[in-house]
């Protein structure tokens, strides 16, 4: 039977290390939804997330209250709104019509955020995907609780070069669109290069079309408990280092899978995937950017950082894939900038650049995230960004993503605040020279040369 | 059977097991086994208990149980014990 050691263990790390289940997200598939009349398609839309979403909320705190774990959001992604309004939308404005009916659906079943508004594009643009990205500033601007994300990469398809010019423009504009907020629309939006169909988190999330009509996902995250497990093991050798992180990653997200199995018995809707990710958020001890400290840096960004992030992210591998039985998603541990205190103080001790974010991203789960930029920076070096960042996971095989700030009217060393679980952040320089000839050549990298498995 | 976990932490005081189990017995709540350590002086107890036979449900016996240890001054957890089970078990 358990012992009072171990149910102590488990309290503390919920009561003082911030232990939580991050998110359950219910996929749900809108292509039954298809229709080419714009109203209808609305009208079905909003019923089916109704139906199916109706206890979403409910039932995950039924769960929190009965195991006292934290699920700190309750959250629904879609099918690529790009696939599912082809028909009906004749011009971007009709996009965003889709976008504020999803923002109303989320709204009355009482979610915070609805992912999906995306398109997937890693080789080319239909006619409705250009018009869906075209209407991103706007259906951010005028919705809440909408994200929107492209893929424009895969390993096996190349980078869609156009999608990348693109989107340098709309991000540029979506950040104008809601400069009173400092920008925060871009907080909402992802590009990704090989996106996973089953990702569980936000702004990234959607529903793919590889998916059953309704799914549950997962998403874990418990970084205080990492570093708090690794401050019993300092100068202790690697070997013990790594064992620590396993075991740690292992309860953690054997946690997790309970909690999807509940809740996917209780909703009766089929258990998708765990994704054992390591998710900061601005609460202070509950910081990726502490665990490497832990490990051994002074702080996030010194010479090190990203042997021992790829360390870090390796492990907890290790730990989560034998606590669960299926596990997807991103997986790994996330770097976003606003969203960890211990990432906030090294961008501001001046440790940490946006090219040693770069390099990091080689290694961890994700990509360039949360990360404010000046407003003035030309939409053709955002376009650049997004392209290097994306070569990274076409070439490494691994998902990539970014997600930029461009803070209208605020310069380098201005701080922004978004507030919530979006955190706050120091405006990062960016390398000042032209890429614009680059960026402006049509068309596509092609896939790399190991893409060629067949 | 539906097997409970409750704890409670807190700075030790008279009485504090004499009231929860008092709000064990009105609530048909059966207790299977006690372990209690004092750590740096403070209370920590665990009980493992069959809440079958209660009409309430979990949340409900978890939200009175803290209401209850903010009265003593103590921090009571009420949860269901496959949460324990899944971390520390394979």
């Amino acid at each position: 039977m358990i012992n009072i050691f171990e149910v102590n263990e488990t309290n503390k790390m919920i009561q003082q290390e911030n232990l939580d289940v991050r998110t359950i997200t219910l996929g749900i598939s809108l292509l039954d939804c298809v229709d080419t009349d714009l109203k209808s398609l609305n009208r079905k839309i909003y019923d089916k997330i109704i139906s199916l979403a109706g206890n979403l909320v409910a039932v995950g705190e039924e769960i929190e209250q009965e195991y006292g774990i934290p699920i700190v959001n309750k959250r629904i992604s879609v099918t690529p709104i790009a696939l599912v309004g082809a028909g009906a939308c004749k011009s971007p404005e009709d996009f965003v019509t889709l976008a504020e009916t999803l923002d109303a659906a989320a709204k009355k079943v009482g979610v915070n955020f609805i992912g999906g508004y995306s398109a997937l594009v890693s080789k080319g643009m239909t006619a409705g995907d250009e018009m869906l990205i075209r209407s991103i500033p706007s259906a951010l601007a005028r919705t809440e609780r909408v994200c929107s994300s492209v893929n424009v990469g895969s390993t096996k398809c190349g980078i869609n070069m156009d999608a990348v010019r693109l989107l340098g423009n709309v991000i540029l504009e979506t950040a104008e669109m809601t400069k009173d907020s400092d920008s925060l629309g871009c907080a909402k939006l992802v590009v990704f290069c090989n996106a996973p169909d089953d990702n569980p988190f936000m702004a990234g999330a959607f529903h793919g079309v590889t998916e059953a009509d309704a799914v549950i996902n997962v998403g874990v995250s418990g970084p205080g408990v990492v570093k708090k497990a690794l401050e019993k093991v300092r100068g202790k050798d690697f070997e013990e280092l790594c064992e620590t992180i396993k075991k740690t990653a292992f309860k953690i997200t054997r946690v997790g899978q309970l909690v999807a199995q509940e809740a996917s018995r209780r909703m009766n809707i089929p258990f998708g995937i765990i994704d054992l990710s390591l998710a900061p958020t601005p609460a202070v001890g509950d910081s990726v950017a502490d665990i490497l400290c832990e490990i051994g840096l002074e702080y996030a960004g010194a010479p090190g950082t990203t042997a021992a992030l790829a360390l870090l992210n390796d492990q907890v591998k290790k730990g989560g894939v034998m606590a669960s039985s299926y596990v997807g998603g991103l997986s790994g541990a996330f770097i976003p900038v606003s969203e960890d205190q211990g990432m906030i103080d090294a961008v501001t001790a001046g440790a940490l650049s946006l090219e040693k974010l770069e390099a990091m991203t080689c290694v961890c789960s994700v990509g360039l995230d949360m990360i404010a930029v000046p407003g003035d920076t030309p939409a053709a070096s955002l376009s650049g960004i997004i392209a290097d960042e994306m070569a990274i996971g076409m070439v490494n095989q691994k998902t990539t993503a970014v997600r930029l700030i461009p803070v209208i009217g605020k310069g380098v060393g201005e701080n922004v605040e978004f507030g919530g679980l979006l955190g706050h952040a120091p405006i990062m320089p960016v390398n000042g020279f032209s890429c614009e000839k680059f960026v402006n050549r049509a068309g596509r990298i092609p896939a790399p040369i190991h893409s060629f498995k067949n | 059977m539906k097997k409970t976990i409750i704890t409670v932490v807190g700075k030790d005081t008279v009485g504090i097991i004499a009231k929860v189990c008092t709000f064990l017995a009105e609530n048909n709540i059966n207790i299977l086994d006690i372990s209690q350590t004092i750590v740096d002086g403070f209370f920590n107890m665990m009980m493992v208990t069959d809440t079958s036979a209660c009409e309430k449900g979990l949340g409900e016996i978890s939200t009175e149980l803290k209401a209850l240890g903010d009265m003593i001054g103590v921090v009571i957890m009420c949860q269901h014990e496959d949460i324990f089970n899944k971390m520390h078990r394979i």
